[in-house]
């Protein structure tokens, strides 16, 4: 056991956990914050993305012992109040989910890559690539992408 | 996953010791190879040494020529350092192509390299750049480290600290990964290096690993040019054969997209 401390979506959180215990299971389970999805748990669908310290990872590849100390931020943490963030509005309205489980994963990943490359540089091309490690089986992705390059238009 | 216990080290020395005091012990860099591996229980470590903290083991320097870049350095920063783009734009296009974002945020050059998987980037890269793989105990040379699959010169209380290179005259990476995993088919780093000689290192296609083919080294010292190695010979024994592609589709792989690197080298 050890004792783990972060800041998750600006609070500081504070648990002893198994070292063996994975960040999503640190926030699922500990948090109650469910809106992180477990998809695959093999490290290939990008359901469980969170940011750490800014940074998109996939939280079922990451012992929450190696994220203690971090800031992490996850889906619950975008909307301001009652407001939703732009990324999650054009997903909202570019019908950029079905069944919606995938979603989470890749609304991470998309703020991250507007944050990484910039509004202005996101061509279709560069959000493909960067959605390589996000699974999608409903939508086949093209409104997705779509619902990317809106949303990075309204971040900038 | 089975328990383990976790420690998290701030200087190389302190996670050597921590290794060695553990029933089983392994270092942690970035565990994008290692948690899976866990979780699915192919692996049950009594104790991860966490890498990540050790700030000697961070960063980039580049000094002239000379490239150092640290052991737990990601794959992100690889891929985004203008600096290193300048002097040797081929890994930084290799270490754009691992994984995906996420992944490449977390994981390293040194847990790629000690990892040596068959399917990996950078091992290519360190032999094709004739690297020195920098460790707590000593400087071992690219052509000594890589030791067959999975297999490398590393012992088992030693951490890799950083790789070390000279900016080749020029040098590029092109891999053909497979389709569903991603993971390279075949992968050819192609460099002249500063001293003229030529390094191909084949990785994805092997059935012991990374390798060199000096046929091809050879013909490219003479002409560097996809022409020049389009009759070399790939032994089709030497491949990997599975359901993703048999020995012969590999051979011939290997030829073409050796190919490819040595045009985007040009």
């Amino acid at each position: 056991m050890s004792k783990v401390s972060m800041t998750v979506n600006g609070k500081t959180v504070e648990r002893e956990v198994e070292d063996r215990m994975l960040l999503v299971e640190f926030l699922r389970e500990e948090l109650n914050l469910t809106g992180t999805h477990v998809g695959c748990d093999t490290s290939q669908c990008g359901a469980c993305v969170v940011h750490v310290d800014g940074k998109a990872v996939k939280s079922c590849t990451q012992l929450a012992v190696q994220a203690s100390g971090c800031e992490v931020v996850t889906i619950e943490g975008l909307a301001t109040g009652g407001d939703l963030h732009p990324m999650q509005a054009a997903f909202k309205e570019n019908h950029g989910l079905q069944c919606g489980f995938c979603t989470p994963g890749m609304i991470m990943t998309a703020v991250d890559l507007v944050n990484r490359v910039g509004a202005g540089n996101l061509d279709e091309k560069t959000i493909r690539e960067n959605l390589e490690g996000n699974i999608c089986r409903c939508t086949g992705y093209h409104n997705i992408v779509r619902s990317i390059e809106a949303g990075a238009k309204a971040m900038a | 996953m089975y328990a383990t216990n976790y420690h998290r080290a701030s200087s190389v020395e302190e996670a050597v010791n921590l290794l060695k005091s553990g029933d089983d012990a392994k270092f942690v860099s970035g565990g994008q190879t290692l948690i899976p591996t866990m979780k699915q229980r192919l692996a049950a470590p009594s104790d991860l040494v966490d890498l990540r903290h050790i700030d000697a083991m961070k960063g980039i320097s580049i000094d002239g020529v000379q490239v150092t870049i640290g052991a737990a350095t990601t794959h992100a920063e690889v891929a985004s350092s203008a600096e290193l783009a300048g002097v040797c734009a081929a890994i930084c296009s290799l270490a754009a192509h691992i994984g995906d974002p996420a992944v490449r945020h977390m994981g390293t050059i040194g847990g790629s390299v000690a990892n040596n998987d068959p399917a990996a980037d950078y091992p290519a890269a360190v032999l094709g750049l004739d690297a020195q793989v920098r460790t707590s105990k000593r400087t071992i040379d690219a052509a000594d480290f890589f030791n067959g699959m999975f297999d490398t010169a590393l012992e088992e209380d030693e951490v890799i600290t950083a790789i070390t290179f000279q900016a080749p005259e020029k040098a590029a990476y092109v891999k053909y990964p497979n389709p569903a995993s991603r993971y390279a088919m075949c992968g050819v780093f192609a460099a002249r290096l500063k001293d003229g000689s030529v390094r191909v290192a084949i990785t994805g296609a092997g059935n012991d690993g990374v390798f060199r083919h000096t046929e091809m080294e050879e013909a490219l010292a003479a002409d560097w040019s996809p022409a020049a190695i389009a009759s070399c010979s790939v032994d089709e024994g030497d491949m990997l054969s599975d359901i993703h592609g048999d020995s012969a589709y590999r051979a011939n792989l290997v030829r073409v997209i050796a190919k490819r690197a040595v045009e985007a080298a040009a």
